[in-house]
């Protein structure tokens, strides 16, 4: 299985799409996670919020619901949504590999977000792919002889991290 | 599924913690939060039942600190490990980059460890992941116990590629450390080959 690599090109391009999404959609947090737990990227107001645990409960959420939907016979859900009394949360999946979430008030409306995330949608797929695209090319020159930046990783690397 | 962050320069990996249920997977957890300093820790999640039995998992994100530049993140997981959880076990193992089997001692408990290993390889081989080649630490827990079985004869009927094997008696301490400590080694070890 490929491990999942982030530049820095995409990563901006990534965080340029989900400013516009939460500014268009008047939201107050925007994040992207990977299916795995791994936060992406975030947008927003996250000083109250442990943007670490909320990336492994939706990955786990999402996980969840995509072992309830094959139970009935559905590929996945693409989109799911939990509304609260103050703060509701959307959650979207991009090209069936990372997970967008939207957390939003009554400043906004589900009706808006819909509408924003789907464009956005697009766009981060889009993305996604060219990331998908670098890193096979960059796996390719590995094997034609490039080193991996952690080619070099030593047994007194890892020691120094448990020292005391 | 490692995830490599060039733009945070942060390594991310996923161990997850399995085994029978009440082997102690949720108390090694416990044990790295309380011994970790809070700057390299964030919060430990526990979705449990009214009875604290592991519901769906426990969460802990822990940061190791620098290895090439890139802050190293590890995110330990733990599974439910009744039986009848078997649908989402499996769902805690996508994307895992190392295993810890936490093996009760005790005799009583033998056939469960048994068992809950064959789930692990058959989960595993699910998510296209070998259970001869992944990152992958053995821990005989609960070693206190006068119940407790020699270490030799777990060693016999659980290790089965001369993993790295701890005993452990995760609420005191003993080898939980250790344990962490060599499945992250492992894990950061494939980074090379990749």
């Amino acid at each position: 299985m490929s491990d999942f690599v982030l530049f820095d090109e995409e990563f901006h391009q990534i965080k340029d799409v989900i400013g516009r999404l939460k500014a268009d959609a008047q939201a107050k947090v925007v994040f992207i996670v990977d299916k795995n737990g791994q936060q992406i990227a975030v947008q927003g107001d996250m000083e109250s919020l442990d943007t670490t645990s909320l990336a492994s409960l939706t990955a786990g959420n999402v996980a969840a619901t995509d072992g309830l939907a094959r139970l009935i016979g559905e590929k996945e859900f693409p989109v799911l949504f939990h509304e609260g009394e103050r703060d509701n949360v959307y959650i979207s999946i991009v090209g069936q590999r990372v997970i967008l979430v939207v957390i939003f008030d009554e400043r906004s409306s589900l009706g808006l977000v819909r509408l924003r995330v789907r464009k956005a949608n697009g766009e981060l797929e889009r993305i996604f792919d060219t990331i998908q695209k670098k890193v096979e090319s960059e796996k390719t020159r590995r094997q034609e002889g490039f080193d991996s930046p952690f080619a070099e990783i030593t047994d007194e690397d890892i020691d120094s991290l448990f020292r005391e | 599924m490692t995830f490599i962050n060039y733009a945070a320069r942060e390594i991310n990996c996923k161990i997850v913690y399995y085994g029978p249920g009440l082997c102690g997977k949720t108390t090694n957890l416990q044990y790295i939060y309380d011994r970790t300093n809070p700057a390299s820790k964030g919060k430990l999640i526990s979705l449990a039942t009214e009875t604290d039995r592991t519901l769906f998992f426990d969460f802990l994100p822990l940061d190791l600190g620098t290895v090439r530049g890139f802050k190293t993140r590890f995110h330990l997981y733990t599974v439910p490990g009744q039986v009848f959880y078997d649908a989402s076990r499996k769902l805690i193992l996508k994307g895992v980059d190392g295993v810890v089997f936490v093996a009760d001692s005790q005799e009583a408990r033998m056939d469960a460890n048994v068992e809950s290993l064959r789930n692990l390889e058959k989960n595993l081989i699910d998510h296209g992941f070998d259970l001869q080649t992944i990152p992958y630490v053995l821990q005989l827990n609960k070693r206190d116990l006068p119940t407790a079985m020699p270490v030799d004869e777990l060693y016999r009927q659980l290790n089965f590629k001369g993993e790295p094997t701890f005993e452990a008696t995760a609420p005191a301490g003993p080898g939980v450390f250790d344990t962490l400590k060599a499945v992250a080694k492992q894990v950061l070890m494939e980074l090379r080959k990749k």
